[in-house]
């Protein structure tokens, strides 16, 4: 296993300059999740409108790149989309780390694709499949925690 | 006598690759590898002398019970122990810290008392006094680090009252390396008749451990760091303990008598090592002893000192980095971070060049914590490192910072 597949540019980037980091105004769902064996920890915050739409979303946390890079990428790829979507692209996204599956969802672009597969590099480190998928973890959760 | 440079032909994980290249392994604060001479006392105990020990009358029961009691013999006169009785094995050093905070705490710790620990303590002397603080409604006391990462003597002095019914601190920190002056704190405590718990899990493996010199009345060891296997540890206990303390676990082999209404215990020992113990493990830590005892812990420390040394010279030239704690009296730990570098990125990119090492809070939050850091990555030396070791790390440490375009 290359090294370079699990540090892809697309990683390292959002690693270092993660996408909507804080607390969104007016979230209306949260939930957090830490990882005791290393420290991690991430906390979603999203507001959830009344036509189910993903008005705003965002996280606080600390963590390698692979966790930082994951939490932002979710951010970035569900910001604006429907609920259920949402839950379709995360189960997807948790199958294509755990199964190796390829990514099958037709509402997203190539280019949200490309970033999305870019985190399967962790596959191929059992250790570190955690970071991959912890804010997608807690993601679900917020949604079934209403502030 | 082992020659202290060809010691890594001594263990046989040194001869595979890992991700293609030669193992340097600095986890041993960990867990530390094992010799040849160890895994095959093991395997030739399961092969020739196994069954179970101390129950039956038959030939191998006695071989067996021999050969385990052999090591307790063993430890006794590795430790300056008085009395073999003394000696209890454990499944670790976690399970010998909780021995003592069940089996002391329930008798002698009551409402308001203090519990004296440091912010420097692995989890494992925390956690098992927090069950007795909430049982007994007592209070935990954290001797506070310095800027350095040690601990004074004075912060111990200033925090014993005379509620404080018991002493309990690590010999080495974990993660800052710092040797606590722990001569000077049981001396401190005698005098004001408070009882003494090291947790010697990182103090065994580097120092030389003597209790008449040391006067503790706990000292808790934690076998598989000492090149012996997963799964052992050590209670030094001190005699005057044994009969007054009540058993920790109730079980198989630990009673005298069992009626309906009355159940009597055995003694020491016996009385603290309920059910069937790790009998292949205890057997062969007899080897991991002679195997120490060949080199010389003097020998063992000197030789880690330098390599420890060297290592924080020149890591210390790496601008990039920032090394965890400063102090003088320091044992074979070097934690770090690098600043725009996860330690778990840290770790796995030093693992593609085959470079072993931890990453994490390695157990110990509350340090983490005051420190204002989630996590640090700790290369840790075993006997079997040497300054090529190092210079591998530090290499391995550039390409991280290649990686992540530092």
């Amino acid at each position: 296993m290359e090294l370079k597949e699990l540090y892809q540019e697309i990683i390292l980037d959002h690693g270092k300059n993660p996408k909507n980091k804080g607390k969104c105004l007016g979230f209306n769902h949260e939930a957090e999740a830490h990882n005791p064996l290393c420290g991690d920890k991430v906390h979603i915050y999203l507001n959830l409108d009344k036509e189910n739409i993903v008005k705003d979303i965002s996280f606080e946390g600390e963590g390698c790149a692979i966790s930082l890079a994951s939490a932002s990428i979710l951010t970035e790829t569900l910001k604006n989309k429907d609920l259920n979507l949402t839950k379709n692209i995360s189960e997807n996204f948790l199958e294509m780390i755990k199964n190796k599956k390829k990514l099958l969802i037709n509402s997203l672009d190539e280019d949200q694709i490309t970033t999305l597969s870019s985190l399967s590099g962790v596959q191929e480190f059992p250790m570190r499949v955690k970071c991959a998928t912890m804010a997608w973890h807690t993601y679900l959760s917020a949604l079934n925690n209403k502030k | 006598m082992i020659k202290i440079d060809k010691i890594k032909s001594e263990f046989p994980i040194f001869k595979q690759k890992i991700n293609g290249k030669p193992l340097v392994y600095l986890d041993s604060a960990n867990s530390s590898q094992k010799p040849k001479v160890v895994i095959d006392k093991i395997s030739k105990f399961y092969e020739t002398e196994f069954s179970n020990i101390g129950r039956s009358v038959h030939t191998l029961a006695v071989k067996a019970t021999n050969r385990f009691e052999e090591t307790r013999d063993k430890v006794k006169q590795y430790l300056n122990a008085k009395h073999r009785e003394e000696i209890i094995f454990t499944k670790g050093a976690t399970e010998a810290i909780n021995l003592v905070a069940s089996s002391y705490g329930k008798k002698f710790i009551n409402e308001g008392d203090e519990i004296l620990i440091t912010e420097l303590e692995h989890h494992s002397n925390y956690v098992p006094w927090h069950f007795i603080r909430e049982e007994k409604k007592a209070v935990i006391k954290f001797a506070s680090v310095n800027q350095d990462g040690e601990i004074e003597i004075d912060e111990i002095k200033k925090n014993i009252t005379s509620k404080t019914k018991i002493i309990a601190v690590t010999h080495i920190s974990n993660v800052t390396g710092s040797i606590l002056p722990i001569k000077k704190i049981i001396d401190l405590a005698n005098e004001k008749k408070i009882p003494v718990l090291i947790d010697g899990t990182q103090g065994a493996p580097h120092l030389k451990i003597d209790m008449q010199e040391l006067g503790c009345d706990f000292y808790a060891i934690s076998c598989h760091k000492m090149y012996g296997p997963n799964g052992l540890g050590i209670l030094y206990a001190k005699k005057k303990w044994l009969d007054i303390l009540p058993p920790y676990q109730g079980g198989g082999g630990m009673i005298n008598e069992v009626k309906k209404d009355k159940i009597t215990f055995a003694n020491s020992p016996a009385k603290f090592e309920a059910g069937t113990l790790q009998t292949a493990e205890v057997v062969g830590f007899f080897e991991s002893l002679n195997f120490i005892e060949k080199i010389g812990m003097d020998k063992i420390t000197e030789h880690e000192n330098k390599i420890l040394e060297y290592g924080l010279d020149k890591l210390k030239k790496n601008n990039s980095l920032n090394i965890i704690g400063n102090s003088k009296e320091r044992g074979s730990v070097l934690c770090f971070t690098i600043k725009g570098i996860h330690p778990h990125d840290i770790a796995t990119i030093l693992d593609d060049e085959g470079v072993a090492i931890r990453a994490g809070h390695h157990c110990c939050q509350i340090l983490h914590d005051k420190l204002g850091l989630s996590a640090t990555a700790r290369a840790s030396i075993g006997v079997y490192n040497n300054t090529e070791d190092i210079d591998i790390l530090c290499n391995a440490i550039e390409k991280c910072k290649k990686v992540f375009k530092i």
